[in-house]
C-alpha cells in the first residue's frame, strides 16, 4: 500500500488511527473527575503534539540517519514561523501559501547554513550549527527587528495589506488564520455522557501534514537515499572509495529536515499568528535533540513518541501542585502523606525538567534506542512476538526474500 | 585611546570567566576525551557555593533587645547571625562581608567532590562511547544540574555582594596619568581578572612544575603509552576532572558579584565556552585562555558605539562570527593540534 | 600501453623522499605486485593512486586518462575499486545492504536522491548482489550485521563490495595482513577465481612472499621509494637487487 511494505503501512495506519482518534484517546477521563486534569484532549496541546512530531521527524532525518548532530535546528523553525506570519501580513490569512513560503524559505535558509556547516563533521559541526543558529536568533532580536518584529515578535496588524485577503473583519478586528474560509481555531465539541470531546479544525490540519511528513519520512529510510545517508553515518572513507560523494547526500538530508522544521514553524504560526525570536534559542534546539533521543533516535516513530511524551510533560506534568498532591494522598497518615508529597514534589509540577533530564539521562545511558527499545524490551519481557524488532534501522531495509 | 583601554578593561573580566570555563573544558577534553557539556553547570554550581556561604553566615537566631522598643511598644525583637555570637560583632561583620572571597575555600571541596563523583559516577562509562553520547549525556546531566538548583534556590537571580572593600569603581585613566572620569572601571573587576590570571598561572605551573602535571600532560599527547608506561593514569584524570571542575567552580564563585547567580547562568556561559574553546583549538590549554581573553575584548570592542553605528548588531554576534570563520579557515583552532576530533 | 601508468612521480613529507621518480606501468589483464621492505613507499604509492594523495610532480595516467586531482570517489567512478589494509565496510549496515551501495554507485552516479523509490524495488541489483554474495560463499550471511562478523569474512564482503562494481582495476593493499594461514589461503584461491573469471586487472600490495608468488604475473619491487626492479616472479627471485634490498645493504 502506498508503496509500503506491510508492516511500514501498519505502522502508517496505526499512527493515523491515533492521529484521527486522539481527541478521544487524549481525553480518558471524565471533565469534572479528579483525574480530568490528565486530559491531554484539548486543541492547543493536541496541535503541539502534532507539530513537535513534525519537527522531530525531521531531525531524525539528519541525525538519525547521517549521525551529524545539529544544536541550531530551532533557526529553522523560527525562519518558518517568520514567513508565515509576513503571508499573513501581506497576502492572505489562508495557511496554504503561508506554510509553502515556510517551507521553502527555510529550505533555502538550509541550504546555505548546511552548505558552511557541512565542511566539518563531529563536535565542530555540532558548535557551527550552533553557533548559527545563536547569530540568527541574537539578530532576530536586534538588528532585524523590521522583519522580525524584535522583542515583543512579529504580529498582525489591523493595518496589514493582506492583498488578497482582507486587512480587518467587519467588526474591525484582525481576521484569523484559515484554509479557504475554514477557521483554523473553529471547534466542534463532543459531549458523552460526563465525557467530553473536542475536535479542532487547526489539529486535524497539523494532523494530516505530520502523516504526509510521516509517510514521507518511512519512504526515506526505505529508499536507497536513506540507506545512502546510514553509509554517511556508517563510513564516509568507504563511501567515498565506493564511488559515492558523501557531502551532496548530507547537504540534502540537512536541507530535508531543515524544511519539516519550517513546516512546523509554519504551523506554529498557523495555528496562533505571532512568531517571536526565542523559537530560535539554542535551548530550543536542544529541545528537539531530547525528544528524538527519547523517542528513539533513528526509528520511525520514536520521534513522535518523544515529542508528545514531552510536550505532555511540559503541559500536563507541570500542572500539578502540591495541593493536588496532598490531595491524592490524603487517605495516608499525615505524617506519611507529607513524607511521600515531599519525596514526590521535586519531580513534578515545576519541576518537571528534573524529571526530563533524568530521565533523559537514563535513556542514553542504558536505553539508546529510546522509549521504541524499551518498548520492545518489555513486549520481549511479557514473551510477545514483537515484530516491532524490525523497526531499528539496521533490519529495515532488507531486500524481500 | 581612553576608549581603547576602557574597552579592553571591560572585556577583561568576561574574557577571564571565558578563558577560566574553556581552560576546564579543555582539560577535560584533553585528558579524558569526553566532550563535557556539564561544564557550563559547574560554573553555576561555584557560583551558588558563593550564595550558600553567604547564606550560611547569615544563619541568624531572634533575640529581643530590651533597650529599644519598636513602633508599638513592645521590645524590639533583632536577628542576630551566629557569627556575631562566636566572633563578636566587628570579626562578625567582616566575616559576612567577606563571605564571597571565603566561598572560595569553600568551594574547592565542594567542586572536588562534584567533579569526583561525576567521573567516578558517570562520565568514566562514556570514554569509549562516541563524542555525541557524551554531548547529549552531558547536556542531559546539565539540566538535572541546573533544575536541582532552581528548585532550592528558586527561579529569580539572587544578588551577592563583593567586599565593601571591593565595591564602586575607581578612576583606572587618572591613575595612568590620562584624564579624570574617561577610565571607570569597578574593582571587583579587576580583582576578577587578578584572580583569574593566578588560576591560571597556577594551572600551568601545576602542569608544568610537577610529576603529576608532567604525567598528565604526556597523557594528552599520547594516552596508550603513558599506560604501557605502568603508570595508572586513569586515577590521575579522575583527580584532573576534579581540578578542571574546581576551576570552573572558583570561577563561578567570584563572578557572583558580577552577575547575580541563576540557575541558567551556567548554560549562558556554556555556549560562548565551547565557541571559545573551539577557536582556540580543541585541545590547547594555551589556546582556550587567549581566545578566551580574545573573544571577551572583541565582544567589548563590538559593543561600542562607534562600531555597532558602523555594523548594526554586531556587538550581538561578533563571537559567533569569529567562531564561524575559524572553524572554516582554519579548523584547528588558533593553537589547536592537528586531527584532534576531526571525528 | 598498460592500463595504468605511473610516470616520474615524486613525493615529499617534509624532508622525506617519500617516493622518487617512481614509473610503473600495469598491464591490462595481469595481476601485478608491489612488493619492498617497510617503508619503501608502497601505501604513498597506493594512495597517490586513489587521490587520497596528490603527488609533486609526475603523472598518473588510468586508462588514457590522468587521475591526478580528482577525488576519491571521481577515480572510483573511472574504474578502479580499492580494498584496504584493515578491511573498511558499513558497519552499521547488513551484508546485502553493503553489497546494494557499490551497486547504486555504479549504476546512478556519484551522487543521484532517489529519496521515494524503495530499495525493494530494485530486483535486478537484488539479484547482482545475491549472485555476487554467493561467488565469495556468503549467501546464507546476508542478513547478517556486518560489523558482527569476523574478520575474514569482512575482508570478503569487501572484496565482494569492490568486485560488484566490474572495476577494470583492483587495488589491494595487504590483503592478508593479519590473517591466519588458512584464512591467507583462501584469499590466494579467492584471487585466484576472480582472475580466472573476470577481465580484471589487479594491483596487489603484499608483505607475503607466499601470496605474492602464487598470483603475481608482474613484480616491482620498491625500496626507499624508487622501484628498484621490475620482472617477472621467477627473475625475480633470485635477484642481486631484490636480497640487497631485502637483507639489507650486504657488502
Amino acid at each position: 500500500m502506498f508503496g509500503l511494505d506491510k508492516k511500514d503501512a501498519k505502522l502508517l495506519l496505526i499512527v493515523a488511527a491515533l492521529v484521527l482518534f486522539a481527541p478521544f484517546l487524549l481525553n480518558p477521563f471524565p471533565t469534572d473527575s479528579a483525574m480530568a486534569q490528565f486530559n491531554a484532549g484539548y486543541p492547543d496541546l493536541m496541535q503541539r503534539f502534532v507539530i513537535f512530531g513534525i519537527f522531530a521527524i525531521g531531525f531524525n532525518i539528519l541525525f538519525g540517519l547521517t549521525g551529524y548532530l545539529s544544536f541550531g535546528h530551532a533557526a529553522f523553525l523560527g525562519v518558518g514561523s517568520y514567513s508565515a506570519v509576513w503571508m499573513f501580513k501581506l497576502l492572505s490569512m489562508n495557511v496554504v501559501p503561508a506554510i509553502i513560503l515556510s517551507v521553502i524559505v527555510s529550505g533555502l535558509f538550509a541550504v546555505v547554513i548546511g552548505y558552511v556547516s557541512l565542511r566539518r563533521s563531529g563536535i565542530y559541526f555540532s558548535i557551527l550549527t550552533l553557533a548559527f543558529a545563536q547569530m540568527s536568533f541574537a539578530l532576530a532580536y536586534s538588528v532585524l527587528t523590521p522583519i522580525t518584529g524584535g522583542e515583543t515578535g512579529l504580529q498582525l496588524a489591523l493595518d496589514d495589506p493582506r492583498i488578497l485577503g482582507v486587512a480587518q473583519t467587519e467588526g474591525g478586528n484582525i481576521p484569523v488564520p484559515g484554509i479557504f474560509g475554514l477557521e483554523m481555531r473553529s471547534t466542534a465539541e463532543l459531549a458523552i455522557g460526563p465525557w467530553e470531546f473536542v475536535f479542532n479544525v487547526g489539529y486535524y490540519f497539523s494532523g494530516i501534514l505530520m502523516l504526509a511528513a510521516f509517510y514521507l519520512a518511512i519512504r526515506i529510510f526505505r529508499s536507497p537515499f536513506g540507506m545512502m545517508l546510514r553509509a554517511v553515518k556508517s563510513n564516509q572513507q568507504r563511501m567515498s572509495y565506493t564511488g559515492l560523494n558523501p557531502k551532496p547526500y548530507t547537504l540534502a538530508a540537512f536541507v530535508i529536515s531543515g524544511m519539516y522544521a519550517g513546516l512546523a514553524g509554519g504551523l506554529m504560526a498557523a495555528m496562533d499568528p505571532l512568531a517571536g525570536a526565542e523559537r530560535m534559542f539554542w535551548t530550543a534546539s536542544g529541545e528537539v535533540v531530547l525528544m528524538t533521543i527519547l523517542g528513539g533516535v533513528g526509528t520511525l516513530i520514536g520521534p513522535v513518541l518523544g515529542a508528545g511524551a514531552i510536550k505532555y510533560m511540559e503541559n500536563i506534568i507541570s500542572k500539578i501542585n502540591s495541593e493536588i498532591l496532598h490531595g491524592w494522598f490524603a487517605f495516608m497518615p499525615d505524617g506519611l502523606e507529607d513524607l511521600i508529597v515531599a519525596l514526590i514534589y521535586p519531580f513534578i509540577g515545576k519541576g518537571w525538567h528534573l524529571t526530563l533530564g533524568i530521565i533523559f539521562m537514563l535513556v542514553v545511558i542504558f536505553l539508546p534506542g529510546g522509549l521504541v527499545e524499551g518498548g520492545q524490551k518489555i513486549a520481549r519481557l511479557f514473551g510477545r512476538k514483537k515484530a516491532a524488532d524490525d523497526e531499528t534501522p539496521g533490519k529495515s531495509t532488507e531486500p524481500a526474500e | 585611546m581612553e576608549a581603547i583601554i576602557l574597552q579592553i578593561l571591560n572585556g577583561l573580566d568576561k574574557g577571564s570567566a571565558y578563558a577560566l570555563i574553556a581552560l576546564g573544558l579543555t582539560l577535560i577534553f584533553g585528558t579524558l576525551g569526553v566532550v563535557n557539556f556539564a561544564h557550563g553547570a559547574l560554573f553555576m554550581i561555584g557560583a551558588f557555593c558563593a550564595v550558600t556561604l553567604s547564606r550560611i553566615l547569615t544563619w541568624s537566631h531572634t533575640v529581643i533587645d530590651e533597650t529599644r522598643t519598636d513602633f508599638l511598644g513592645n521590645p524590639l525583637k533583632v536577628e542576630v547571625p551566629y557569627v556575631h555570637d562566636i566572633f563578636g560583632v566587628a570579626t562578625g561583620d567582616a566575616i559576612i562581608d567577606w563571605a564571597v572571597p571565603l566561598a572560595i575555600l569553600f568551594s574547592i571541596p565542594v567542586m572536588l567532590f562534584v567533579g569526583w563523583a561525576m567521573e567516578r559516577g558517570l562520565i568514566k562509562h562514556f570514554y569509549k562511547r562516541p563524542h555525541a553520547d557524551q554531548i547529549l549525556v552531558t547536556f542531559g546531566l546539565a539540566i538535572v544540574m541546573q533544575e536541582i538548583i532552581k528548585y532550592y534556590y528558586g527561579a529569580n537571580p539572587i544578588p551577592t555582594p563583593a567586599p565593601s572593600a571591593f565595591t564602586g569603581s575607581f578612576d583606572f585613566g587618572a591613575m595612568l596619568g590620562m584624564a579624570e572620569n574617561q577610565i571607570i572601571y569597578p574593582y571587583w573587576r579587576l580583582v576578577y581578572f587578578a584572580f583569574a590570571t593566578v588560576i591560571i598561572g597556577a594551572v600551568f605551573a601545576f602542569l608544568q612544575f610537577t610529576t603529576f602535571g608532567m604525567v598528565v600532560r604526556a597523557g594528552m599527547a599520547d594516552r596508550e603509552t603513558v599506560g604501557l608506561l605502568g603508570i595508572n593514569i586513569d586515577k590521575r584524570f579522575t583527580i584532573m576532572f576534579g581540578l578542571a571542575a574546581a576551576v570552573a567552580g572558583l570561577a563561578g564563585v567570584m563572578y557572583a558579584p558580577i552577575n547575580s547567580p541563576n540557575y541558567h547562568m551556567g548554560m549562558d556561559f556554556l555556549v560562548l565556552s565551547f565557541v571559545v574553546v573551539v577557536v582556540g583549538g580543541m585541545g590547547s590549554l594555551p589556546g582556550a585562555v587567549l581566545a578566551g581573553f580574545l573573544l571577551g575584548i572583541l565582544e567589548s570592542f563590538a559593543s561600542m558605539s562607534i562600531v555597532i553605528d558602523l555594523i548594526p548588531g554586531i556587538n550581538q554576534i561578533i563571537i559567533y562570527l569569529v567562531a564561524i570563520i575559524i572553524l572554516l579557515t582554519r579548523p584547528r583552532g588558533l593553537m589547536g593540534r592537528k586531527g584532534v576530533m576531526e571525528d | 600501453m598498460g592500463i595504468l601508468e605511473v610516470k616520474d612521480v615524486n613525493k615529499r613529507f617534509g624532508g622525506l623522499q617519500a617516493l622518487g621518480d617512481v614509473n610503473l606501468s600495469v598491464r591490462e589483464n595481469t595481476v601485478h605486485a608491489i612488493i619492498g621492505p617497510n617503508g619503501a613507499g608502497k601505501s604513498t604509492l597506493l594512495n597517490c593512486l586513489v587521490g587520497k594523495l596528490i603527488p609533486d610532480t609526475g603523472s598518473v595516467m588510468f586508462d588514457g586518462k590522468s587521475v591526478l586531482g580528482r577525488s576519491p570517489h571521481e577515480i572510483n567512478q573511472m574504474g578502479i575499486s580499492r580494498v584496504f589494509q584493515t578491511p573498511e565496510i558499513f558497519g552499521d549496515l547488513t551484508v546485502m545492504e553493503n553489497m546494494m551501495i557499490p551497486l547504486f554507485a555504479r549504476r546512478d552516479g556519484a551522487y543521484r536522491l532517489h529519496a521515494i523509490e524503495s530499495v525493494q524495488s530494485e530486483k535486478s541489483l537484488i539479484e547482482q548482489a545475491e549472485t555476487m554474495l554467493e561467488d565469495v560463499n556468503m549467501l546464507d550471511k546476508r542478513h547478517m550485521h556486518s560489523a558482527s562478523m569476523s574478520r575474514g569474512d569482512k575482508r570478503r564482503l569487501e572484496m565482494a563490495m569492490c568486485l560488484v562494481q566490474n572495476p577494470k582495476l583492483l587495488l589491494l593493499d595487504e590483503p592478508t595482513a593479519g590473517m591466519a594461514r588458512a584464512d591467507t589461503n583462501n584469499t590466494i584461491d579467492l584471487l585466484k577465481e576472480i582472475k580466472e573469471k573476470r577481465d580484471i586487472t589487479i594491483a596487489i600490495i603484499e608483505h607475503d612472499m607466499h601470496v605474492v608468488f602464487s598470483l603475481a604475473d608482474r613484480i616491482t619491487v620498491l625500496a626507499q621509494g624508487t622501484p628498484l626492479v621490475e620482472d617477472e616472479p621467477q627473475n625475480i627471485k633470485g635477484h642481486p637487487k631484490v636480497q640487497e634490498a631485502y637483507l639489507g645493504e650486504a657488502h
